[in-house]
């Protein structure tokens, strides 16, 4: 353990104390509790920018389950220090907001922060670890707490939609992802990243490689909301508007890219990682700006341009693999790519934040969200108006904030496909940059959507529940902050060039960047291909958009039936829907159907294996003598047993089996085994005692009173068989002696080191003495759940009664 | 129908002392001889479902005013603590101690970290057998 172990499991430790904190102090907003912890994180890792920055990895190591080859390693470098300082940055700034956004006296503020905290702690578990199924532990942990989160209002039937549904998608994806590390492991025989990574160029031709790079990709593109998954994130919008600024644009979303970018250095090296990634990055970057162009709620809009955004990174991240193919160190234009998407990821974590935090400003103040009710909210929120002009320009990317830069990067790694010869890039290359266009005209258009209909045009208040005014100073600090940071990149992009992004990029392509490798940003380079693209993008751009009302309604074309959410939505209802006829089938409510079922299985899978293994052998010399009293016990068995079949009442049943125990238990008594008929004698006299409560208070059905069963042959054949069966599985076992039996051991050490002479007690309570430990606690479970099952259908009657 | 148990009822009064106190014999006596905490919870049961069956609920349970819920509860919590104890000794899970004393009357008797355990044992089955019973039989 370290500062470091401590500082990533700080936010789990916070979160037990926060609901005694909420509850101490009512007055002060917990809030303001929480926030001190991102502070002090992002300080911390912070000072780890000067290491980083010359190359330098820290790491910690801690010993989880050594035996499986599980250790906690935390380790930073330029790609995880990138992640933690985003995860705690933001997170402040997040935290700060929501300090003003939610109410203390109406909001259950305890369950709010326990749930950011737990997000906090297992993405920085995600982005800082080197054991993968570690980083997959905190994985699943984030989509627990994206859950969580989006579901916080859980009156609202949307939210819980929401929650389930990213919940069945991401958690898919995590399955996968641990399919896709159980191959790794299985290829490199290690968890750990960096491990993999040394070994990258041996693991392309192991036969696995293909469908651990298949899985993996599909864990990183659920989380990243890649197309045809993206579904889950508009609904993710029912969650708090910090959570939607947080997790569901800053954060968690990213962790696909973080993947993608983690395990570069183990994939990229396949055509088949290059063409997928970027292909799929290149879809959602089209389709979700496409999509956003329809959506009426400001939140949706967002929604959707985040997705595309991801799209853009991730496609980015697939061209950044292209490097790889090109052996001389002059071709830095596709560890541009990488450079660009890096870039972005920052890029966009600042006007994305800054942007949902006016949106739910909006939505505070006037209180809705929908763009068609909105309008010249610029004379009464100035400042707001000012935040969401600079962020949704950078998205849009215009100069001069940092969306440009980065967006005049993107163009440029898009336009240098066509110059790639590897993989057929140089034939269907050409749809590169044509797609990145196309879809940077549409990203121009929603941008401007996001902060032209809200703010210009007509105020009516009409359509308004409460009357707007500028939000509070504390609300608008984090996103004043954010885009004071989009000015400042946009205009000193070198600040952040060798520090963060360097580092970032080197452990993306280490095998790539040398120490000669410099990373810088210029306003202006000229007249290449990228400057005409985006003058292009702004003319078409302004155009479409002033007439943006006579097209829209092309964007509808694509029917609802045929929507992936239909298909999701469809898909839920028929696995619902199927289920419960199964359970249906199954489940009849009839006890004896289930003991005709587990029988007749039980007879033919064991006669099967009997047969089929020819594992029947009698070997009569172990046998122990059989003398007058066995034969007088058995006899007894047998006629009680016959008796129970001519038994006239349930009494008189329960208490002829009792005579089957007892006899039995005398057996014990005869083979000396004290213990045993001890048990046996007072557990039969238990058990009677309670069969007959029971059938005591069973309800009296009118179609089976109390009389006898008829006979069944199909009953009496099962029950033969199954005495039958278990005979014969006990004669062969009696007979086969494989090993030596443990008793001797038991009966030498029990009492050298057990100091007990009684070793069945030994035995139970030392040798053996977790087992018996589990055993009563099942026995506890077993007995509250009577108890409770019983109390509730007591309270259930009262209630109808 | 007006029930005729007097005999049952005398001997019980009796028979239950007798059985509780064997139980609690066999159960101390466990590490030597037959018995332990198993059986002799079972035994202890035993004696007070001849209770109930000789009285009724209500009687019993004026007796014996015992949630055996929370016997369930306290058995689970010191055999657990017992299985961790040895953790605080630096030994493994489950370590027993013991040691062997001269006490006056009782003679050379050990004292044993394994008689803790099956304590914990011996009340989590007279709280698991009793719930059941106990609630079963309230359900009319």
């Amino acid at each position: 353990m370290s500062l470091l172990h401590l500082a990533v499991f700080a936010p789990f430790l916070l979160a037990l104390f926060v609901p005694i904190l909420y509850k101490l102090f009512r007055q002060i907003h917990t809030g303001w509790f929480v926030l001190i912890l991102p502070v002090l994180l992002f300080t911390y890792f912070s000072r780890f920018i000067p290491l980083t920055k010359q190359g330098d990895v820290i790491t910690e190591r801690a010993a989880w389950i050594p035996s499986l080859d599980i250790t906690v390693d935390f380790y930073v470098d330029g790609l995880g220090l990138l992640f933690a300082l985003l995860i705690t940055g933001i997170g402040s700034l997040v935290v700060l907001y929501s300090v003003f956004y939610l109410s203390k006296e109406k909001e259950k503020l305890n369950q709010f922060y326990v749930f950011l905290l737990l997000f906090m702690g297992s993405m920085l578990g995600v982005v800082l670890s080197d054991n993968l199924i570690v980083l997959y532990s905190f994985w699943e942990f984030t989509s627990l707490s994206s859950f969580l989160l989006i579901g916080y209002w859980n009156e609202r039937e949307r939210s819980r939609y929401g929650a389930q549904k990213s919940l069945l998608i991401t958690v898919f994806g995590g399955l996968s992802l641990l399919g896709g590390i159980i191959l790794l492991s299985i290829m490199g025989n290690t968890f750990s990243i960096r491990e993999l990574i040394s070994q990258s160029g041996q693991l392309i031709d192991h036969s696995l490689f293909t469908p651990a790079l298949l899985l993996v990709l599909l864990g990183a593109f659920t989380k990243s909301a890649q197309f045809p998954f993206h579904i889950w994130l508009p609904d993710a919008m029912e969650a708090p508007t910090p959570v939607s600024a947080y997790l569901h644009s800053a954060t968690m979303v990213k962790a696909g890219l973080y993947l993608v970018a983690r395990l570069s250095p183990v994939f990229a090296e396949s055509g088949l990682w290059l063409w997928l990634v970027s292909i799929t990055g290149l879809i959602t970057l089209f389709w979700g700006s496409y999509s956003a162009i329809k959506q009426t709620d400001l939140k949706a809009i967002l929604a959707f341009s985040t997705i595309s955004q991801l799209g853009l990174i991730m496609s980015l991240l697939g061209l950044g693999a292209a490097a790889l193919h090109y052996e001389s160190m002059g071709e830095t234009i596709y560890l541009a790519a990488t450079v660009a998407a890096v870039f972005h990821l920052i890029n966009h974590a600042t006007f994305k934040g800054s942007l949902f935090m006016v949106a739910g400003i909006i939505d505070h103040e006037t209180g809705t969200r929908d763009i068609k009710k909105l309008g010249g909210l610029m004379q009464v929120m100035p400042i707001t108006f000012t935040v969401a002009i600079i962020g949704a320009f950078s998205m849009a990317g215009l100069p001069p904030f940092n969306g440009f830069l980065s967006k005049e990067m993107f163009l440029a790694s898009m336009v240098s496909v066509l110059e790639l010869d590897i993989f057929n890039m140089d034939t269907w290359g050409v749809l590169f940059p044509v797609i990145a266009w196309v879809a940077s005209v549409f990203t121009f258009i929603y941008s401007m959507i996001v902060v032209l209909k809200p703010f210009t045009g007509k105020l009516s208040l009409k359509l308004l529940d409460r009357k707007p005014h500028e939000a509070p100073i504390g609300m608008l600090l984090s996103p004043i902050i954010l885009a004071s940071l989009v000015i400042v990149f946009g205009i000193f992009p070198n600040l952040l060039s060798s520090s963060i992004i360097k580092p970032a990029v080197a452990s993306i392509q280490p095998s790539l960047v040398g120490p000669d490798f410099q990373v810088h940003i210029a306003f202006w380079h000229g007249p290449e291909p990228e400057v005409w693209m985006t003058i292009g993008i702004i003319v078409l751009g302004v155009l479409l958009y002033k007439t943006l009302s006579k097209w829209q309604g092309i964007t509808m074309w694509v029917p609802d039936r045929i929507s992936l959410n239909s298909l999701y939505d469809n898909g839920l209802r028929g696995l619902e829907r199927s289920s419960s006829f199964v359970m249906k089938c199954l489940m009849t409510g009839s006890l004896r159907t289930y003991l005709l079922s587990v029988f007749l299985f039980f007879i033919l899978s064991l006669g099967f294996t009997i047969y089929w293994k020819d594992a029947f052998t009698l070997d009569t010399k172990h046998f122990a003598p059989i003398g007058f009293y066995e034969l007088l016990l058995a006899g007894v068995i047998v006629a009680a047993a016959i008796a129970i079949l001519f038994a006239k009442s349930r009494l008189t049943s329960i208490i002829i089996l009792g005579a089957v125990g007892y006899a039995i238990s005398l057996f014990f008594v005869l083979l000396r085994a004290p213990d045993l008929a001890l048990t046996q004698l007072v557990i039969e006299t238990i058990s009677v005692s309670l069969f007959l409560l029971c059938f005591f208070h069973l309800p009296l059905l009118a179609s089976r009173k109390e009389e006898r069963m008829t006979f069944r042959l199909n009953n009496a054949m099962i029950s033969i068989g199954v005495g039958v069966i278990v005979t014969l599985i006990a004669l062969s076992a009696h007979s086969n002696k494989l090993f030596d039996s443990i008793s001797s051991y038991y009966l030498e050490n029990a009492y050298k080191e057990a100091g007990g002479k009684n070793v069945v007690n030994v035995i139970l309570v030392d040798f053996r003495g977790l087992d018996t430990m589990f055993e009563i606690t099942v026995l506890s479970i077993a007995a509250l759940g009577i108890f409770a099952m019983i109390k509730l259908r007591l309270t259930r009657r009262k209630d109808q009664s | 129908m007006k029930q005729n148990d007097l005999i049952l009822q005398t001997v019980t009064k009796v028979a239950a002392f007798v059985i509780l106190l064997f139980a609690v014999a066999i159960f101390l006596g466990g590490h030597y001889s037959p018995g332990g905490g198993f059986v002799g919870g079972l035994m202890t049961s035993a004696a007070i479902v001849l209770l109930l069956l000789a009285f009724d609920l209500k009687t019993v349970t004026a007796i014996l005013p015992i949630d055996y819920k929370v016997l369930i509860g306290s058995g689970l919590l010191i055999s657990s603590l017992t299985v961790a104890g040895g953790l605080l000794f630096g030994v493994p899970l489950m370590t027993h101690a013991y040691r062997y004393i001269d006490l006056p009357i009782l003679g050379h008797i050990s004292l044993h970290t394994a008689v803790l355990f099956d304590l914990g044992v011996y009340l989590v089955v007279v709280g698991v057998t009793m719930t059941i019973i106990q609630t079963i039989g309230e359900s009319e």
